[in-house]
Parts: structure tokens; C-alpha cells; sequence
């Protein structure tokens, strides 16, 4: 194992993550049909295309939540070496927020993020979880139960959630749906402290919001291919442009 | 993590919620009682007969009230997809497992806690002086209902008619549990009571067997 | 093709021929006389199920193993003969009972096993139609049959250790078991005949369910390749 993927710190190695025609079937339903896409540590990639293309599974597929039918799946970390997949170290490196908010509606915010924090290891919980909610803005909420929460305010545990353990690859799942606009603002700063990192970053989203303007590479998804990718060198610009825009 | 680490914070989670609002604890005793309540109707039993069918009414009212708390271990997991949550945390899916099937044991044993002693009651048995035997029977009785149970909540927490099809699933595999833990109990309430060892190891022995089937067999439960 | 036509006039005419036995060829028994005939039909019934049965817990083993969707197949043909052969066992049985014991049933060893296994494998069909996703059904019917199979011998020593009313079985040796050569002929040429029904049903069973499983793929590529349903009935250019 090459010494810059065991930090103490999560936060200096990066990670990248390949397909390799990728295909996923439900049943007779054919969600991806042979996506190959190489994602290089540090990208941002702004996934695009409509409902039913197959982003959401593609980003499971990436956060090891579901397997392809076909095809492979690999993560490489800065110097291109392939890292196993589903070993613990593997799965610490991965962050996602879906659909859901995968938080224990009975739990309060502090136990949902306590939880997780020792599920993952991490140590200095009990200072760790305050300053996580604090930054999210939902500290004086710390003690209330996530049921009580508005949905903009579930959002931001969710993605709280998500980052608390310091992920190397973020995979993101319209994560600004239903956050309200302090919610956004918090977001985008911390997407841009995220980039400056050298996270990668994979969001999914078929409206406009801010956070697309950090990205550094459009793929386009349609009917389980991919139908445009704007490159690694490229600009992702005129892909994002054509996004139409939500209020 | 090791798996018991992580097993062990899982375990706590389920408690904290369990215990929070105790539902279904109240729920589940409430609800072994009213079988126990109606078992008196249908037999009027003596003080003779209700050492007969004693153990029998106690035990079934355990597995019909088991396969209903064992429903929702896993159906509350699909609540904003927690189970996803678990499955991407850095832990084996026998960590995932076992902390359920540790919860459930300690739910079910809370519920027999209360059952036992408001049966001796209602129906006049004495357990002086067989206590320590019929815990080690209750214990090996629940433990092989919550293992199979919790097995059988992850398989049909899947499946439509979920509540249904629990029961339809578990209830038959029981069935050689029923018979020894019955029968374990019936030797212990009579004159003169001695634990038959032939049940009790029949017990033990279906404990171990379904344990390491579904040690064998997790990743296949946990998986999407 | 020839193979199935062979096969099945093969077995139709064993069929026959075990029947035309059971009732003429087989000596008439002493006490029970023609009721007796029946368990040329009932003991087979039950070693077809027991293979059935063996044969889909090897497909479950085979299908957690490899993922192949062939073994599921096996695995749900083989449990669906298998429960229809113990039917026909549980059927016979009473048939036989009622004139020779008084009794239409009885909750001994065997036949609670019998019954037990019956249920948990209804419960095992039950199971595939309540799930909807083709991988998660071949994978938690697998499980659950593996399951299953397993209970199968503790369901059987608990019931026998509780208690026994079965005849003891007049072949494998109970005491005083010298049996008329005659009827063990009989009675092997009706296992061959039952066990190649069987095996007939089973293979034509997974036939049948590879088709269907073809023909749902290629609907599915039919419709995703024709998304426009507005295109249906237009000229193609």
C-alpha cells in the first residue's frame, strides 16, 4: 500500500473511480446499458440528463450500494493504483447523499451523527458531532429529534451525514433539492472547500443551482449510455447551459 | 472495526430506539397476553391441565407474538433507506445482523420477563425451585426464534404482504424448536420436575445450526 | 426432439405397465387386500419428492454460488415437483388410512414431517410471488430454501423422538420384513416409473421457465427500443 493512501488525516489522498462497460439490469429492465467513463482524482463532474437516464444508479453503483450486471467498477487513488473494492478503507474513502436521507427519523440530529461517527471510527466524537451541526447551522437543534425537522434542515444533516468522515469521493444525488437558501449558501461553500481539497466530486442534478459552476466536466447521461462528456481538458460550459433552469 | 465493535454500537441504536417509545414492546406483551387470556376461554383448564397445556400456550403465544415484533427489525430500515446508510458504513454485514438479532433476543426475553410470572398466576402453576432450568430453556428457545426471525424480517422485509408472509416463513421452520422447547418446559413443570436433556440438546442443536446458516448466508440478506 | 418424443413414449408406457402391476401383476395382501395397492404409488411419491426436494437445495447451494439464473430456474422447478408429488403423497395416504387404520390422519413422525415440509415449501412459491425484483426473488428463495432443507431432518428427529404410529416400513427392515418377491419387483418398476414422470415434469418445468424468463427480456428490449409509443402503427422511413 503506497504511503499517501493511509493518512491520519482523510484528507490529503484522492481518490478517482473508473467504468468499464457498465451494465445494470432490473428484472428485464435495462437502467445502464454499457457506461465506460474515467474519472481522474479531483474532477468535478456535473452528471446530467433526464429523469430515468440512469444517474441515480450509476452513482449507487459508485457508493458500492448496488452491483452491475456487467462491467467493472474501480477506484484509483492519486498515483493510479487500484484500490479493492467493498474492503473497509475503500468504503471510508466514499460519501453519498440520495434520494432519501438515510437518518433515523426517531433519532435525534446529535445520535444520527454520533452513530455514524463511530460506525466509521472516527475519533474525537464528542467533539467532532457539535462542530459538524454547528457549521450545518443546526446546532441549537442538536438535541431535537430529526422527525421534527423541516425538510430544508434534513437536507443539510443529510449532507452533514455524508461528510463527516471526511470522504475522498463525494457522490451526490441532487443534493440540493429541498434545501432552503441558507442551506444553499452553506452548501456551495462547502462543495468549493471540498474542490480546493481535491475531492472529486460527482453530482447529479437536472436543474441549475450554483454549485454546477465549480464543476470541471458535464457528462451527459440518456437512456443508461452516455450521450456527451465534455472531457477531462474540456469545458463544461456549453453542456451545462443547456440545462434548463429551475426557479 | 472488528465485527463485535461494530455489532455492539449497532445494538446500542436499536435499543436507544426501542426504548425511546417502547411501542413495540407494549404492543408485543400486550398482545402475548391477550392469546394467553383467550387460551383460558377455549380449555377452562384445572390446576392438572394447566400444567399439561401450560407449556404448550406459553410457548406458541411466544411464536405468534415473536413473528409479529420480529416484523419491523428490518421493514423500519427502509424509512429513508437507512439500511443504505449501514451498508456503505466501513462494517460486515454480520455486524448489521447479529446487532438485530441481539436487539430482538433482548425484546423478546423482556416480553417472556413479564409473560412467565402473570402465567404462573392465571394459571396456578409453581415455578419454585425450576427457575434456573426454565431460563436456560427460555433462553435457548429465543434465541433460536430470533435468529431464524430476524433471518426471515430481512428476507420478507423485500417482499409485499410483509406482515403475512413472516409468519407463513417462520412459523413452519419453528416447528422442531416448538416441539423441544414444549417439551423441555413440560418436563419441568411436572411432580418432581428434571430437565430432559434430549430436548434441551435438540435446542441447542437448532440453535447452532440456524446460527451458522446465517453466518454463512448473511451477505446474501444484507445485499440490495 | 426425438430425445423427448422417445423419452416420453418411454415413460408413458413404464407408466402403464407399473399401473396394469399394481393392480393385477402385485399379490393380493392378506389383510388390507386392494386398498394395499395404493402404496405402489405412495411410497414413490415421497422418494420423488425427497430427489425433487435434494435437487433444489443443490440449485440454491448453486445459484448463491454462481448467480447463474439457470440454477434458479432448476431450484423453482424442482420445488414446484417436489411439492406436487408430496400433494400426491398426502393425498394417497388417507386414501390408505381411513380403511385400514379408522383414522384419516395421525400426527406420527413421518407423516407431520411430511406436512411441515408441504408448508415451508408452499410457503417457498409464496415467497417468489411476493417478490418482485428477478435477482432479490432467485436470492432470498435460495436463502430461504437453503433454510428450509436444513429444518427438514430436526422437524423429523423432533417429531420422532415425540412420538411414532407409522407401520414400520415393510422394506427398509422392520422386524419379521420377509417380503413376497413379487411385490418388491412391483414396487421397484413403480419407483422407476414415478421417478421418470418426475424427471420428465422437472425437465419440461425449467423449459418452461427459461422461455418465459427469454420472453420477458425480449419484451422489455422490445418496448425500452421503441419509446415512442407514437411510433407504433407510423411507416418506418
Amino acid at each position: 500500500m503506497p504511503a499517501t493512501s493511509s493518512t491520519s488525516r482523510s484528507g490529503t489522498s484522492s481518490v478517482g473511480i473508473s467504468f468499464a462497460g457498465i451494465e445494470k439490469r432490473f428484472g428485464s429492465f435495462f437502467a445502464l446499458r454499457g457506461i465506460s467513463l474515467q474519472i481522474h482524482s479531483g474532477e468535478f463532474i456535473a452528471l446530467l440528463g433526464p429523469n430515468g437516464a440512469g444517474k441515480t444508479t450509476l452513482l449507487r453503483i459508485a457508493a458500492l450500494l448496488a452491483a452491475p450486471t456487467r462491467g467493472k467498477v474501480q477506484y484509483t487513488n492519486s498515483e493510479h493504483l487500484v484500490q479493492p473494492l467493498d474492503t473497509p478503507e475503500t468504503k471510508r474513502q466514499l460519501g453519498m447523499v440520495g434520494h432519501s436521507t438515510l437518518l433515523y427519523d426517531e433519532l435525534t440530529a446529535a445520535e444520527n451523527l454520533t452513530l455514524f461517527a463511530q460506525l466509521y471510527g472516527l475519533g474525537d466524537v464528542s467533539v467532532r458531532v457539535p462542530n459538524a451541526l454547528e457549521t450545518c447551522g443546526l446546532g441549537p437543534r442538536a438535541r431535537s429529534l430529526v422527525r421534527t425537522f423541516s425538510r430544508g434542515m434534513r437536507q443539510r444533516l443529510a449532507i452533514a451525514r455524508a461528510l463527516l468522515h471526511g470522504p475522498r469521493l463525494l457522490l451526490l444525488d441532487e443534493p440540493a433539492a429541498g434545501l432552503d437558501r441558507q442551506g444553499l449558501t452553506w452548501f456551495s461553500g462547502t462543495l468549493e472547500r471540498l474542490r480546493k481539497d481535491g475531492c472529486t466530486v460527482i453530482m447529479s442534478t437536472h436543474a441549475r443551482n450554483e454549485s454546477l459552476d465549480l464543476a470541471s466536466r458535464a457528462v451527459v447521461l440518456a437512456a443508461g449510455t452516455v450521450q456527451d462528456d465534455s472531457g477531462e481538458q474540456g469545458d463544461p460550459r456549453p453542456l451545462l447551459a443547456a440545462l434548463r433552469a429551475d426557479a | 472495526m472488528s465485527t463485535a465493535r461494530s455489532a455492539a454500537i449497532l445494538l446500542a441504536k436499536e435499543l436507544r430506539l426501542e426504548f425511546r417509545t417502547r411501542e413495540l414492546l407494549s404492543a408485543t406483551i400486550v398482545f402475548a397476553l391477550v392469546i394467553v387470556v383467550l387460551f383460558s376461554f377455549a380449555f377452562d383448564p384445572t390446576a392438572a391441565e394447566s400444567r399439561r397445556y401450560g407449556p404448550g400456550l406459553l410457548w406458541i403465544s411466544f411464536l405468534f407474538a415473536g413473528s409479529l415484533m420480529l416484523n419491523p427489525s428490518f421493514a423500519r430500515e427502509r424509512l429513508n433507506d437507512t439500511m443504505d446508510a449501514l451498508r456503505m458504513a466501513p462494517i460486515s454485514p454480520f455486524a448489521i445482523l447479529s446487532a438485530k438479532m441481539l436487539a430482538n433476543f433482548i425484546f423478546m426475553s423482556l416480553v417472556e420477563a413479564v409473560l412467565v410470572p402473570v402465567f404462573s398466576v392465571l394459571y396456578n402453576v409453581s415455578l419454585a425451585g425450576v427457575v434456573g432450568q426454565l431460563i436456560l430453556v427460555l433462553v435457548l428457545g429465543t434465541i433460536g426464534l430470533t435468529v431464524t426471525g430476524t433471518v426471515f424480517s430481512a428476507i420478507s422485509s423485500h417482499a409485499r404482504l410483509r406482515e403475512l408472509l413472516l409468519p407463513l416463513l417462520l412459523l413452519p421452520i419453528l416447528t422442531p424448536l416448538l416441539i423441544a422447547a414444549v417439551e423441555a418446559t413440560a418436563s419441568l413443570f411436572v411432580e418432581g420436575p428434571e430437565l430432559d436433556r434430549t430436548w434441551v440438546t435438540l435446542l441447542a442443536g437448532f440453535d447452532i445450526v440456524f446460527l451458522t446458516a446465517s453466518w454463512l448466508l448473511c451477505d446474501y440478506l444484507i445485499e440490495e | 426432439m426425438k430425445l423427448r418424443y422417445a423419452s416420453t413414449i418411454l415413460v408413458a408406457g413404464l407408466i402403464f405397465f407399473a399401473g396394469y402391476a399394481a393392480l393385477f401383476i402385485a399379490p393380493d395382501e392378506r389383510t388390507m387386500h386392494l386398498i394395499q395397492r395404493i402404496f405402489y404409488f405412495h411410497v414413490p411419491s415421497w422418494m420423488a419428492m425427497f430427489t425433487a426436494l435434494s435437487v433444489a437445495f443443490i440449485a440454491n447451494l448453486a445459484y448463491l454460488a454462481t448467480h447463474k439464473s439457470a440454477w434458479d430456474s432448476w431450484g423453482v422447478s424442482a420445488v414446484e415437483v417436489g411439492v406436487v408429488c408430496c400433494t400426491i403423497g398426502l393425498a394417497t395416504g388417507p386414501l390408505w388410512a381411513k380403511p385400514v387404520w379408522g383414522i384419516w390422519w395421525t400426527w406420527d413422525a413421518r407423516l407431520t414431517t411430511t406436512f411441515i415440509l408441504w408448508l415451508l415449501y408452499i410457503a417457498y412459491l409464496l415467497l417468489r410471488g411476493l417478490l418482485d425484483d428477478t435477482e432479490k426473488k432467485a436470492t432470498l428463495s435460495a436463502v430461504f430454501g437453503i433454510f428450509a432443507f436444513l429444518d427438514a431432518p430436526l422437524v423429523y428427529v423432533s417429531n420422532r423422538l415425540w412420538r411414532t404410529q407409522h407401520p414400520q416400513p415393510v422394506i427398509l427392515g422392520g422386524s419379521g420384513s420377509g417380503l413376497d418377491p413379487v411385490i418388491g419387483k412391483v414396487l421397484l418398476l413403480c419407483v422407476i416409473a414415478v421417478m421418470g414422470v418426475m424427471i420428465l415434469i422437472l425437465i419440461d418445468r425449467y423449459r418452461l421457465e427459461r422461455l418465459r424468463q427469454e420472453f420477458e427480456e425480449l419484451r422489455m428490449e422490445y418496448e425500452t427500443l421503441n419509446l415512442e409509443p407514437s411510433s407504433i402503427g407510423k411507416e418506418r422511413p
